[in-house]
């Protein structure tokens, strides 16, 4: 058997759950109109007017997904040098280090340039 | 160990399936009443005792009680991604455990399988990727509310759940270098003499403190802080739409230390020299092996819920994008380097030559480090006061020491 096939299994009983519980929680539950239950929460104080098209988020959330990028990106090089790491002798660590001095030399510049702080 | 979970037919696939979901979903609800019941423990209170023996039914009379509540979606919410991000979260909690193997060999219906869905060469890859995709569940969750707490809690928790996964992917490269493969099955055979939890311990400590910062829990669940965003992500959600993130939580929970035991703990395997117990009870008797190191890790988040207090945000993203990272990867060339002489054939005496140099120069750096650290502070301390300046200032709260209510006609006294 193709053994991603089994995955779908697996991924099908977990839907299902998980749709039936959301068409489940709509019908099980009580139904009684509120204004204020529809209103967003924010603790019984009127609810802040929100920006049109959804809210706008400040820019270092945006600067930490392009790092994770990164990173993300030299982990997947990481793995199959990892996975064929006795195969590959001393070129492969040669190869690897050079690979991360490059990429901890960006790391460096991020630091330096206060990319990591969070105030 | 791979042929007989390839060969397996269609139904005892599906049956398997039907098996991990609900050990899933018993270890949620037995998962809810220990941890309140050991947490109360540890504030010397009772926690739930009433539903069923010990109040092991709690989770379920909890559930219960979501499915009767009322649900509800926000006027401001994007319903259609509302309903969805639930649904991802919760499917791709379940499917992390495709990959996980939790028995050894045992017989299901005359079919001879082992308690693993399926093995692909890249299993551990496919877990981080299912665990990237649950993200989403976060993100669209904060973002469909249509209302402010939820935005901040979701932006929060994907920015604290993607920078983990960075700590918690590169500490795996370091067991896939010793056991030259990503797949479940060869990592956990390649444990057979020492668990990787001591050989790698460093890789194995960064796992587990990523892991914690990975499922959002004490003392980093910053992103559901109660003083600040109300629940996070999930403020806004109700009934069984909650439940299903509630379960994702702890599906996840049990899913990362599942993962946890399988490449750091010698997986399904019995403790040292307890081997012989493997074929108890036809070999099932290994996942009661698997399932108590599983618990182990369990208690230790039960543990850190209830010792440590919460972090600040800038300190805990401080500490994985400046520790976690860069000691990570130092530590997997060390580790390279290692492993490299060692298939040289070096000598131990060079082995050792080299280790102890690595040791000389953390120590050498650290001391470099702590005396910038203290110049740093010395510059600060020794600025020159400014001035007095020409126009007046009122006194600072710090230097007044009491003030007395003046009484009617009199005077207020500020005494230093």
């Amino acid at each position: 058997m193709n053994p991603y096939l089994p995955i779908i299994a697996i991924g099908a009983v977990g839907f299902g759950f998980a749709a039936f519980s959301v068409v489940a929680a709509a019908i099980s539950g009580p139904r009684r109109y509120n204004r204020s239950k529809i209103d967003a929460y924010e603790c019984g104080i009127e609810p802040t007017p929100q920006a049109a098209g959804g809210g706008r988020f400040p820019v270092k959330y945006f600067l930490t997904a392009m790092l994770f990028i990164i990173f993300d990106i030299e982990i997947v090089f990481l793995y199959p040098w990892a996975v064929s790491f006795d195969q590959l002798g001393l070129f492969g660590i040669v190869e690897m280090f050079i690979f991360i001095a490059t990429v901890f030399i960006a790391y460096g510049y991020v630091w330096r340039r206060g990319g990591l702080e969070w105030d | 160990m791979r042929e007989i979970i390839l060969d397996d037919p269609l139904s005892i696939v599906i049956l398997k399936a039907v098996i991990i979901f609900v050990i899933c979903l018993v270890s949620t609800i037995l998962a809810v009443w220990g941890e309140r019941r050991l947490v109360a423990r540890m504030q010397m209170r009772l926690g739930p005792n009433r539903v069923g023996k010990f109040g092991v039914l709690q989770g379920l009379a909890d559930g219960v009680k979501l499915a009767l509540k009322e649900d509800l979606i926000p006027a401001a919410a994007d319903k259609i991604v509302f309903i969805i991000a639930p649904i991802i979260s919760a499917t791709t909690c379940f499917m992390a455990f495709a990959v996980i193997p939790m028995t050894g060999e045992i017989t299901l219906f005359g079919e001879k399988t082992s308690l693993q869905l399926t093995d692909i060469s890249v299993g551990v890859l496919y877990i981080l990727s299912i665990a990237s995709i649950g993200v989403y569940g976060i993100v669209l969750a904060g973002w469909s509310s249509g209302s402010t707490y939820p935005l901040l809690g979701g932006l929060r928790s994907s920015a604290q759940v993607i920078s983990y996964e960075i700590a918690m992917g590169l500490s795996l490269v370091a067991v896939f270098l010793y056991a030259g493969s990503m797949s479940t099955i060869d990592i956990v055979n390649s444990q057979s003499s020492w668990w990787f939890a001591v050989t790698l311990f460093p890789s194995f400590a960064i796992y587990t403190i990523s892991m914690v910062g990975e499922t959002n829990r004490a003392p980093f669940d910053l992103a559901e802080a109660e003083g600040e965003l109300v629940g996070g992500f999930h403020t806004e959600y109700s009934s069984l739409k909650f439940a299903l993130f509630f379960l994702a939580e702890y599906v996840n929970i049990i899913g990362v230390s599942a993962l946890a035991t399988t490449l750091f703990l010698g997986g399904y395997h019995a403790l040292p020299g307890l081997g012989f117990t493997e074929s108890w009870l036809g070999g099932w008797f290994t996942f009661f092996w698997f399932f108590a190191k599983v618990l182990f890790f369990f208690f230790i988040f039960v543990w850190l819920r209830g010792t440590l207090p919460r972090l600040r945000y800038d300190q805990f993203m401080k500490f994985g994008w400046k520790v976690l990272i860069p000691a990570n990867v130092i530590w997997i060339m060390v580790v390279a380097v290692l492993r490299y002489f060692s298939n040289q054939g070096t000598p131990r005496s060079v082995i050792i030559a080299f280790a102890g140099g690595v040791i000389l120069i953390y120590l050498f750096a650290s001391m470099i480090w702590e005396r910038a650290a203290k110049n740093r502070a010395e510059t600060v301390s020794s600025r020159p006061v400014p001035a007095a300046p020409s126009f007046p200032i009122p006194k600072l709260p710090m230097d007044i020491s009491t003030i007395s209510v003046p009484k009617a006609g009199q005077e207020r006294v500020i005494h230093e």
